[in-house]
């Protein structure tokens, strides 16, 4: 079967959920082998197995973790050079997509990024479905020309374990001197707040201009709390400065496509909706019954976040008998 | 120091963007245009280096006759002058194809003096692949500093602060290089009138694809190296049930994630 190589995406070995989705992915496709890169493979090992990778390239120089992504597409490149694959899938971030679009380049090969799916077309190519326009059009694309390089969206779909014993083989690979010009020279982990990632949640509950203030977040902390899910926050929100960039859903931020999106005190602008307009479940709480999120809205409360909200919290809380 | 900032002429996001049937490219016609508001972002880092150290600051846009009015734009902000390359052959290019005409322009730029920045926006606002910035960085042979959320020069060295997945990063490397910034970078300037009146006599050059020895076959849809098979307009959402709250609002909330299983 033609192999279709996956790039896989971690931190320091701990596996995202996206790289089970891109195995589940690659197994309709052809045959899964994952690419490590970077430290950690031993913690990542059991994962890949567990999801099907039949084979594991493994690469390890230090030079790949240290720079940004140059390296990292030259490595892909020379072993696409060498293996030829059917394929190659990574994740659709920013690091994701940069590798992906300098691969594409060095081998000449089509790139499509984004995909919210990937199924198999007659001719055996693969076929991709992406959603542009802040989500108001749907678009079936393939490569016609070299090794398709697809990046794929988080929750492009449902993670299925299919075990097996993958081969492994240790990679080195040649960088160039160029690939390392743009060198980390220093790298703060933020802090880790213990809610499931934004772009991996299946629920996610996001705060806008209505909230008011930074201190008023934990309204939005404890709905997102009781549900188990992730904190979002809107444009407006993010540049008052009252909750991090990292957390802002939107054209410019985070793209998420959970089961459940609460949106509390955002109205709705076209460059939010293209941040969450894939939800599954929508549900809007505005004190403006005219707000552009009611329309997109499965269920929505005209009303204040600030009571309507806690009032949910409280509830859920009784409901689990706490 | 030599700055070109890529500036990206859009169709404006809050009209109803669509595609051309014939062809299933992005349809550039039936909705107004703009200069992709971020690449203003792009542009003030530039001034704003520019200001700091001294430079001379080129807006290069490629797109149809349409896109002159990015470059005027970006004059209007304080660019010094603009570079458009225009040519039938280019419509319908992927990222791959205007980067490679980007790449080649920037390095005619570069034929009088050295191209010492490229600048460009964190995304096109229509495509949104965030891939071209990559792109020329590899093309180019730059070191390549994305999504920055801040911009700093000292010397030829170039340093940037950005948001990462988990973490927050510091970036450097020396002269040339490509860096591209986010919307949380600065608060883009506007044009004031001195600089709309400047902006008319600013110096435009105007280039061809055959002007940068680009081969019209190697661009455009039928060069693209992947192509859209179909489109389709999501159905709007169905709108749904809308309470209004009368004291009770979160516990009808909860009634509805009950019912659908979220709680
Ligand atoms: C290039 C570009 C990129 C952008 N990228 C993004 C992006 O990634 N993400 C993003 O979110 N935006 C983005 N924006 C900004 C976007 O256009 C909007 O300005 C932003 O989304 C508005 O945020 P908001 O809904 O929180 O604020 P507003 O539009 O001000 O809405 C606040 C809402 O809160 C409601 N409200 C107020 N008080 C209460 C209360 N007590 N209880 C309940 N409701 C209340 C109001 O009725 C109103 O509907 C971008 C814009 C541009 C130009
Ligand atoms: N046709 C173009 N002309 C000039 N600059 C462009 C063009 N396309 C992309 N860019 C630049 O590349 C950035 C990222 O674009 P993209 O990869 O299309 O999301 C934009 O913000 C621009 O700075």
């Amino acid at each position: 079967m033609s192999e279709i190589l996956v790039v896989v995406d971690h931190a320091d070995g701990a596996v995202r959920k996206t790289t089970t989705e891109l195995l589940t992915i690659a197994r309709r496709l052809g045959a899964p082998s994952a690419v490590f890169i970077g430290r950690g493979y031993e913690q990542a090992k059991a994962t890949l197995a567990a999801f099907g990778a039949q084979k594991v390239y493994v690469l390890e120089q230090p030079e790949l973790s240290d720079y940004l992504v140059a390296p990292k597409a030259e490595a892909l490149a020379q072993l696409c050079e060498r293996l030829q694959p059917a394929a190659v899938l990574l994740t659709s971030s920013p690091e994701g997509k940069e590798i992906a679009g300098r691969l594409a380049i060095k081998r000449e090969s089509g790139l499509i990024t984004d995909a919210v799916d990937v199924v198999t077309g007659d001719d055996g190519a693969p076929v991709t479905t992406q959603s542009v326009f802040a989500g108001n059009y749907t678009v079936q694309a393939k490569v016609t020309r070299g090794c398709p390089i697809i990046t794929v969206k988080p929750n492009a779909a449902t993670p299925e374990p299919a075990k097996a014993q993958p081969v492994e083989e240790k990679v080195e690979v040649t960088i160039s001197e160029a690939a390392k010009a743009a060198r980390v020279v220093d790298r703060t982990a933020r802090e880790r707040t213990g809610r499931p990632e934004l772009t991996e949640a299946s629920i996610v509950v996001s705060g806008g201009r209505g909230v008011g203030s930074a201190e008023n977040f934990t309204v939005i902390e404890a709905l997102a709390d009781a549900l188990g899910g992730a904190v979002g926050a809107s444009r407006a929100a993010v540049d008052a400065g009252w909750y991090p960039h990292a957390y802002q859903v939107g054209q410019t931020g985070k793209t998420v496509s959970p089961q459940l999106y609460i949106a509390a005190g955002i109205s709705g602008a076209i460059q939010h909706r293209a941040g969450m307009q894939t939800s599954r479940t929508i549900v809007a709480v505005n004190k403006d019954p005219e707000a552009p999120i009611f329309d997109m809205a499965d269920f929505g409360v005209v009303g204040d976040l600030h009571t309507v909200l806690p009032q949910a919290t409280e509830e859920i809380m009784r409901r689990k008998g706490q | 120091m030599k700055i070109v900032v890529c500036v990206k002429y859009v169709p404006d996001a809050t009209a109803d963007r669509t595609f051309n049937a014939s062809d299933r490219t992005v349809d550039r016609t039936s909705v107004p245009g703009l200069l992709s508001e971020l690449d203003e972002h792009a542009i003030e880092a530039a001034l704003t280096l520019a200001e700091a150290h001294g430079a001379n600051v080129t807006a290069l846009t490629v797109g149809p006759s349409d896109a002159a009015a990015a470059v005027k734009k970006a004059l209007q902000m304080g660019a010094d002058a603009g570079v458009h390359v225009v040519d039938d052959a280019i419509h319908g290019s992927d990222a791959i194809a205007s980067s490679l005409v980007l790449a080649k322009a920037l390095q005619k730029l570069g034929e009088a003096e050295p191209v010492d920045l490229v600048m460009c926006g964190m995304a096109s606002t229509d495509g949104g692949m965030s891939v071209v910035p990559a792109m020329l960085a590899e093309r180019l042979g730059y070191a390549q500093l994305t999504f920055a959320a801040s911009v700093e020069v000292s010397g030829d060295v170039v340093r940037i602060r950005r948001d990462a997945e988990t973490a927050t990063e510091t970036i450097e490397a020396k002269l040339p290089a490509v860096v591209s910034v986010t919307d949380q970078a600065n608060e883009p300037r506007y044009p004031s009138f001195k600089g709309i009146m400047a902006a008319k006599k600013k110096p435009v050059q105007t280039w061809s694809l055959a002007d940068l020895g680009v081969d019209a076959s190697a661009v455009g849809l039928g060069a693209a190296w992947s192509s859209v098979v179909s489109y389709d307009a999501r159905p709007p959402r169905q709108k749904g049930t809308i309470v209004t709250d009368d004291g009770s609002g979160g516990e009808a909330l909860v009634r509805f994630l009950a019912e659908q299983k979220f709680v």
